[in-house]
């Protein structure tokens, strides 16, 4: 469980997020969407204690993630943001084994091998394990990156729009993954995502933020309604139930003033 | 492998024709044959530039490889971070201050102003835009032609110019035995490196993926840039600056091997220890009997090697 109590963050006088009480419950995928600025990603760099926040406490199965021992914290919890640049001329393989790095520090064990084997075969990489990072496609480099977080084997594992740079194949793929993450494996995902439909159709869970704020939260079929839509985004969206899914039409907005 | 093997055979030619290249007429005969002026030749002059020439060039590229991965660029290493021009600055003041200190005592002085001069290009790295790689190595260069303004009018004003034109150009041609067991130190410092490998590795992949993984980022960069200053501070008191050795090594175990530094070390100490041996031995012969010292010959054929790696499709990712 991870628990949001209070958390603030500023920049001198903006604040970028502002008071955010919040429950994220164990297991499952938990979507974060919201509008751009609205502090998706800044709320979810916290929780990875990746940045530190202004006030405000988030524990993580009661662990206090800002006091925390860094290394310790990196067996329950990774954390992978988006536009990772590597400059580094690393295979596959190590990239993905430096996953291993807070259970071994560097000494693979047998079963430290397994794990890197089983991730690069979750993520479809196994044929691709011995390439350098800078000779793959985007893609196959964002994927590289999901595997080593899936290698870390923690039980949270917070991903910052991991559909960037990805078509739609390997979007609804890498939607697929996150899934078979929390239901094969009982990972427990929370992802920040800017398209509404894949939140829909793929999380169990989505918080809705804008301006710094949690402002919904519920099942998808809660908030995927037009009035939760324009509270959210701004935007009239018709929504259209399609095989069980909530699908959200938006592409055409009437004229504006 | 093999091309390492290949590196290594390259390597041990190079370290024994250099052991018998010089004015001085040596030979393996008369070393074999028991020769007393002859093993005396060795012991004093030979064995110790040889041996001074491989530490050197062995920890200048290991230092230049720390230096990239750490400052997460291609083009940095020592002399493109300010930090072989805060060495010197370092060694300037101590000989002004402390003119009566135990070289060591300059040295430590100078290794604390190469920290300093590497920390600062950390932390200008880290407050600007890194729109492109070529701004890392200009920020660097930038900063060690300020640094080294300064130095130039302190020893100008102090009449040191000539020390300091030593620490700027390499040169092999006064070590005998006992003026260069310093550099001993450097090369166990760099060496050091290879421990913690996986630590420094992971510290490339920037503060995120570390934090990430539990790693203390901040520890490792201050004690990856501690190795790179006082094996810099070494150096370049010992025998001088030597260019482009720890850029171009590092690159080219890079292209063979890759940047996961528990492979990468190995391959780059010998490369950097091979490059530096080939340039100094170039250097004995091609003027002979006179020398041009190994700083003004890595200049000219380490800039080639470079423009090479430049122009290659290395660097077109950036």
């Amino acid at each position: 469980m991870i628990e949001i109590r209070d958390v603030r963050k500023s920049y001198g006088d903006t604040a970028v997020v502002q008071g955010v009480n919040l429950t994220l419950p164990r297991g499952g995928v938990t979507a974060i969407i919201g509008p751009n600025g609205a502090g998706k990603s800044t709320l979810l760099t916290m929780i990875g204690r990746l940045l530190p926040m202004s006030g405000g406490q988030i524990l993580v199965d009661g662990i206090d993630v800002a006091h925390a021992a860094s290394h310790a914290l990196a067996r329950r919890l990774s954390i992978l943001r988006q536009d990772n640049h590597i400059a580094a001329r690393l295979t596959v393989r190590d990239l993905v084994a430096f996953g291993r790095y807070p259970h071994s520090h560097g000494r693979l064990t047998r079963e430290d091998g397994v794990h890197v084997a089983r991730a690069l075969d979750f993520l479809g990489l196994t044929h691709l394990a011995d390439r350098f990072l800078d000779e793959l496609s985007g893609g196959q480099r964002q994927r590289a990156h999901v595997a080593m977080v899936v290698c870390q084997d923690t039980d949270y594992i917070l991903l910052d729009e991991p559909l960037n740079n990805l078509d739609m194949k390997h979007a609804v793929g890498m939607m697929q993954l996150m899934r078979r993450m929390a239901d094969d494996l009982g990972k427990t995902i929370v992802v920040v995502l800017h398209d509404i439909n894949f939140a829909s159709c793929y999380a169990d869970h989505i918080v809705a933020m804008r301006d710094g704020r949690v402002i919904r939260e519920g099942a998808p079929a809660a908030i995927m309604t037009a009035d939760a839509m324009r509270a959210i985004y701004d935007i009239d969206m018709h929504i259209e139930k399609i095989g069980g899914d909530r699908i959200g039409v938006f592409y055409r907005q009437p004229a504006r003033d | 492998m093999t091309r390492t093997a290949a590196a290594l055979a390259v390597f041990i030619l190079l370290a024994v024709a250099s052991l018998f290249a010089g004015v001085s007429d040596l030979t393996p005969g008369a070393v074999l044959a028991g020769d007393p002026a002859a093993i005396n030749l060795l012991l004093t002059s030979r064995a110790p530039r040889t041996i001074a020439v491989v530490l050197a060039g062995g920890s200048v590229a290991i230092a230049g490889l720390i230096m990239q991965m750490l400052a997460r660029n291609r083009f940095a290493e020592p002399s493109t971070s300010g930090t072989v021009d805060a060495a010197s600055l370092g060694m300037l003041c101590a000989t002004l201050l402390l003119p009566d200190m135990p070289v060591i005592v300059k040295m430590m002085v100078a290794a604390a102003f190469a920290l300093a001069g590497a920390g600062l290009f950390m932390g200008v790295l880290a407050r600007i835009p890194l729109s492109s790689p070529l701004v890392t190595p200009l920020v660097g260069l930038m900063l060690g032609n300020v640094i080294g303004a300064a130095t130039s009018f302190i020893a100008y004003r102090y009449d040191l110019l000539q020390s300091l034109a030593a620490w700027s150009n390499g040169d092999f041609s006064t070590i005998l035995r006992g003026r260069y067991e310093l550099l001993w130190v450097a090369f166990a410092l760099a060496a050091l490196a290879w421990f913690t490998a996986d630590r420094l590795t992971v510290a490339g992949l920037g503060r995120d993926f570390s934090v990430n993984l539990g790693l203390n980022y901040r520890r490792v960069l201050l004690f990856g840039l501690s190795i790179v200053a006082m094996v810099t501070a070494m150096v370049v008191t010992t025998v001088g600056m030597i260019p482009f050795l720890g850029l171009v090594a590092p690159n080219l175990a890079s292209l063979a091997l890759g940047d996961n530094m528990r492979r990468a070390i190995p391959l780059t100490a010998l490369l950097g220890a091979g490059l530096a041996l080939a340039c100094d031995l170039l250097g004995r012969l091609v003027n002979y009997p006179f020398e041009i010292p190994i700083g003004t010959m890595m200049g000219v054929i380490g800039s080639m090697l470079f423009l090479y790696l430049l122009l290659g499709k290395r660097f077109r990712a950036g």
